[in-house]
This record gives structure tokens, C-alpha cells and sequence, in this order.
């Protein structure tokens, strides 16, 4: 009940220094290691492709995260919640963070596209590209070339390289200026006060939510869905969605104890922690709820173009993390966050952010390794040093963009029902 | 002696009982229940109450449904009547576990109402307690034990003290069987 007599310090400012920054280079450094042995030292046949798949993977992640703290910054302002006044300055970090990571993601993309080797397929040699081969190799769409596919051919009009980079810039530029815009009401409130900031932050979350609502299937179907181009599922997009939204509520959570452990935001207590925890605890049933429902139709329907998905994912190489997938994000969560007394510690829930980050990493893994280098997936260097440094990027982006404003919106409308925030 | 059971305080403002709950405590008079038209916040923590157990009830109950599904599938659809629904086995689980889930919830939510009414003497046709019918309407009721604090002048003093409109002394407890 510490909240009630008004002892902290508002206009305190998280100074980016010492270890957090030391090690999030340094996690920097390992990743630009890993990606070198990756594409350089490494010498096993899918090495390239390999580093790019991982790339995908956490270039995507890093992304989804970014974007899921915008989308967590626009559900609060529609919802006008008062509780998480006082913890926005986190979810405005990522946020800031959006930009970046989307150049990254759309740099990531276009290399893959326009680097090329040589692939045998079928006995003949093929230019395929380090990514997306499934519908981006040269002649599958043409009835005169050798390697034409009839169902490529007749997809080729929505994915087809211009039409996709365009895509994914015009979506993730959209999410990006939404994401500048509601950091910048918000720090514009800090210095004018008043309610014009706050009710243009509502009337452009409602609009971004829209927005939101309808590209973001289509971008995770471009991303990473048409990496196995010749399937395709429409509860793909809500599938990610959740995975998105789940894995960006854990690094909110993750971020907010590790800055009360360092003593910084000591206004928020326990039932901020709580209501985090809720989220998390929800949507991770959520995203279980949308994962069975796209394998029981196809399971139940059990028509041979749409369970190939499940039958790679079924092979011995990944039959195992198929399982540990499952029992990482959905039972632990469901077991562990299920008491309301759990919520509230501060450690436990430290731990079930953690495993949910790593578990959604491996759910990323899940989608896209079968559909890039299936059989030969491997774990090891390139998978850790790529993660680990993505992890670091994230981290330094995200510190640095929450040490340049003070850590509480201190003219928000609702701080102080958040400061007393009780349940 | 008087025949008084219990002591009720009626307040108009909230805060005037919250008030009130503190200057009793004070003088170690101990509290029967309070009650309210609405929910006030942090009541609870004042009073020293503990916290509802309904939650665990809602796990036992969503549990048994759980069961109830699965076995009641399983004795269908494996054991009793096996049948070749579109050449799958019949012990097909995928398919066992929406039904599961519902199962779940229905057993959870019906389980967590007929606790709370048997908690509360809800039942239909049973007549409601009630120990005083305007702490339902617009005001704030502190109701103290007469038998167990014996200063019953204290009592309204402190009660009028701290803003009591009106202090009543009951015969009887619930006055909802006339």
C-alpha cells in the first residue's frame, strides 16, 4: 500500500550505463559472430540457408514484439484503461523500437529474395533463392519453363516479389508511424498537460486497430506462412497473431521486473504485476485455443494438401519440439499462472516471461524451419548466436529509447488510479 | 438484560461507516458483518477477511467435468459403439477435446452458482436472509453482535459518533421470515 503517500520520483529517468548496456553489445557482438560462422565457417550444405531461416526468425520476432507493444499502447488507450498508466513508458519504448526493427525485417527479406543457389530438385538443377524458394524461384510461374508448378502459377499474382516487399513496407511502415505517433502525443502531453493529447491518442488507436486487425494475417501469411507456398491455412494469421501478443505481453512483463529489481518504477506494485500476469495466463490459452482449432480441421478433414504441414512437422527431426512446443506454451503457463498468488511473485513470474520467450521462439522454429531447411534442421551456433544476438539488439534499442523520457507519463489522465492501482 | 441481538449502525456515506468500522475496532468492539448496496473498495482487508475459496471449488468442478467428458466419449465412441468416422481410429483424442473443454466450463460455471447459492441460502423458495432490507437499497449497515459486546451504550455512541443516521437494536436476526 505504498502507493498512497506520493514519495516517488516522476520525473526520474532510467540511465542507460553499467552492465544492462555492456551486455546487450555484447549479445550484439555474439550475433554478428553467429551470423558470420553461419554464412563463412560453417560448411554444411544448408548453411546459407540455414543462417537466413534463423534470420527470418528473429528478424520476424524482434518485429512482433515491437509491434505488440504498439498494439498493447493502442488496446489501452481504446479500452481507456486506467491501470497500466503508470507502466506505458515500457510498451512506448518498443514502440520506438518499431522502425528498426521493421527496416531490419524488410532488409532480411529482400536479401534472402535476391541472394540465390544452386538446388537440386526433383534431378534437376535449380537457381532458388536462400529464401522463400517455394514460390520465388525463377519459372514456376511460367507454363514454358521446366519447372513450372500449376499452383504457384496460380498464386503467383499476390506473391510475386514486387507485390510482396510492397507488402510488407507499406504494412510495417503504417505500424511504424502509428507507433511514432502515440509515442509522441504522449510525450507532448508530459509537457502541455491537458486531454487533446490523450483523445487524439484514442482516435488514432481505434484507427490503427483497424488497420492492425485486418494486415497483420496477411503479413504473418507473407512472412512466414509462404515459405511453404503450396499450403495455406486461414487460421494461420490469428494463430501468429496470438503468438505475437502473447510473446510481446512476456517482454512487457520481463522488462517492468527487471527494472523494479533494478529500482526503478517502484510506484507500480504487485497488482500490476498481477494484471500482466492475467494476459499472459489468457492469451496463452488464447494462442492454444487458435493453434487446436487450425489442427483439428485439418486433422478432421485429413485431405492430403493441407496435412503435409503437420506431417513434416510429424518427422522424427521434429516430432519432439512439435510436443515441447505445446507443453512450453500452453501447459506451463496454464499450470504455473493459474493460482492468483502466483501472479503476484515477482520471481516466478520472471521465470514464466523467460519460458514463454523461449517458447514462442521455438513456435517460430515450429513454422518456419520445415518449410526452409526441413530436413537437415539443426540446433546449434547459428540458432543461439542469431537469437541471442537479435535478444542484445532488442534490448540495447529498447533501453535506449526508455532512457530518453522520464519513466512516468506524468499528465496522463489516468496515472492516478494507476499509482493506486488495487485488486 | 435486554432482549437486543444485534446492534445495527445505518450510515448514508460510505465513508462515515468506513469511519465508523475504524472507530470500533479501536475500542475492541469486534465486527459481525457489514453491509452494502455496492462494493467498497479494500473492505474486505479491513474487516479480515479471508479470501473467497470459490476458485478452488470452480477447479474441482471444471476438473470433474473433464472427466465426466472423457469417460462419457470414451464408453460411446470406443467402448460400447465403435464407428469408422471418415477411416479414422476410434479412440480419435483430437476430436474428444472441444467437447472436453465445453464439458469444462459448463460443469465449472454451473458447479461455481449452485456453491455460491448454497453458500448464501439462495435456493429457490427459500426465504432470503436479510438483516436489514435498506442496506439493499441506500444505506450502509455495520451490524454487531449484541450477545458477544456487552457496552451496547458505547456501541452507540461511537456508532452516532461517527455519523450513524439511525441505530437500531434487533430482537432477532434475520428479519426477512416475518
Amino acid at each position: 500500500m505504498g502507493t498512497h503517500n506520493h514519495t516517488h520520483n516522476f520525473s526520474q529517468q532510467f540511465e542507460f550505463t553499467g552492465k544492462p548496456k555492456t551486455w546487450s553489445l555484447i549479445a550484439i557482438v555474439i550475433g554478428i559472430v553467429a551470423i558470420a560462422y553461419g554464412f563463412l565457417i560453417d560448411t554444411s550444405e544448408t548453411h546459407a540457408e540455414r543462417t537466413f531461416a534463423n534470420l527470418l526468425l528473429m528478424g520476424y520476432y524482434f518485429t512482433c514484439v515491437c509491434a505488440a507493444g504498439t498494439f498493447f499502447l493502442a488496446v489501452q488507450y481504446v479500452a481507456q484503461a486506467g491501470w497500466s498508466a503508470s507502466i506505458l513508458r515500457i510498451p512506448q519504448a518498443f514502440a520506438r523500437v518499431l522502425p528498426i526493427a521493421a527496416v531490419i525485417l524488410v532488409l532480411i527479406c529482400a536479401a534472402g529474395l535476391f541472394t540465390h543457389h544452386e538446388i537440386e530438385e526433383e534431378g534437376v538443377k535449380v537457381s532458388a533463392p536462400l529464401l522463400y524458394k517455394h514460390w520465388a524461384t525463377h519459372g514456376l510461374a511460367d507454363p514454358a519453363s521446366e519447372h513450372y508448378d500449376e499452383v504457384i502459377a496460380g498464386k503467383a499474382s499476390f506473391l510475386n516479389v514486387p507485390f510482396f516487399l510492397s507488402r510488407m513496407v507499406i504494412f510495417l511502415g503504417l505500424y511504424s508511424i502509428f507507433a511514432m505517433l502515440f509515442t509522441r502525443f504522449s510525450y507532448n502531453e508530459d509537457l502541455e498537460g491537458g486531454m487533446n493529447n490523450y483523445q487524439k491518442s484514442f482516435k488514432y488507436a481505434c484507427i490503427f486497430l483497424v488497420i492492425f486487425g485486418f494486415t497483420t494475417p496477411i503479413w504473418s501469411f507473407d512472412t512466414v506462412m509462404s515459405l511453404e507456398a503450396h499450403w495455406f491455412s486461414t487460421m494461420f494469421g490469428w494463430y501468429n497473431f496470438a503468438a505475437m501478443w502473447v510473446s510481446g505481453l512476456s517482454a512487457i512483463a520481463l522488462t517492468l521486473i527487471l527494472l523494479r529489481k533494478a529500482g526503478y518504477f517502484t510506484w507500480t506494485n504487485d497488482s500490476h504485476l498481477h494484471d500482466l500476469g492475467k494476459f499472459m495466463f489468457a492469451f496463452s490459452i488464447f494462442w492454444t485455443y487458435v493453434w487446436f482449432a487450425q489442427f483439428l480441421l485439418i486433422y478432421y478433414a485429413n485431405m492430403s494438401e493441407e496435412t503435409v504441414y503437420f506431417y513434416e512437422r510429424w518427422e522424427p527431426e521434429f516430432k519432439p519440439w512439435f510436443w515441447l512446443n505445446i507443453v512450453i506454451n500452453f501447459l506451463s503457463p496454464v499450470l504455473i499462472l493459474m493460482s492468483r498468488d502466483n501472479k503476484r511473485k515477482e520471481n516466478l513470474m520472471m521465470f514464466v516471461a523467460i519460458l514463454l520467450l523461449c517458447g514462442h521462439w521455438l513456435d517460430y522454429y515450429m513454422m518456419i524451419m520445415p518449410g526452409t531447411v526441413s530436413k537437415h534442421r539443426t540446433f546449434g551456433i547459428t540458432e543461439i548466436g542469431i537469437a541471442i544476438g537479435f535478444a542484445g539488439t532488442f534490448a540495447f534499442f529498447m533501453l535506449n529509447a526508455l532512457s530518453k523520457r522520464p519513466l512516468v507519463p506524468k499528465n496522463h489522465p489516468f496515472l492516478e488510479e494507476s499509482l493506486h492501482h488495487h485488486i | 438484560m435486554s432482549n437486543t441481538k444485534y446492534i445495527l449502525g445505518h450510515f448514508e456515506d460510505p465513508d462515515d461507516m468506513m469511519h465508523g468500522i475504524d472507530r470500533l475496532q479501536e475500542n475492541n468492539i469486534t465486527i459481525y458483518d457489514v453491509f452494502t448496496p455496492m462494493p467498497i473498495h479494500g473492505i474486505e482487508d479491513k474487516l479480515g477477511y479471508k479470501r473467497s475459496r470459490l476458485p478452488i471449488a470452480a477447479f474441482c468442478f471444471g476438473l470433474t467435468g473433464t472427466c465426466t467428458a472423457f469417460s462419457m466419449i470414451y464408453y460411446m465412441l470406443v467402448y460400447d459403439w465403435p464407428m469408422n468416422i471418415g477411416g479414422k481410429p476410434s479412440f480419435a483424442m483430437p476430436d474428444f477435446v472441444p467437447i472436453m473443454f465445453e464439458l469444462t466450463v459448463l460443469f465449472a460455471s454451473f458447479g461455481m452458482i449452485i456453491t455460491y447459492f448454497f453458500k448464501n441460502h439462495l435456493f429457490p423458495g427459500r426465504a432470503p436472509r436479510v438483516m436489514d432490507f435498506r442496506a439493499t437499497d441506500d444505506r450502509f449497515v455495520i451490524a454487531i453482535d449484541a450477545r458477544t459486546n456487552p457496552y451496547h451504550d458505547k456501541i452507540d455512541d461511537l456508532l452516532k459518533e461517527a455519523g450513524a443516521v439511525e441505530v437500531l437494536h434487533n430482537d432477532r436476526k434475520y428479519v426477512s421470515y416475518e
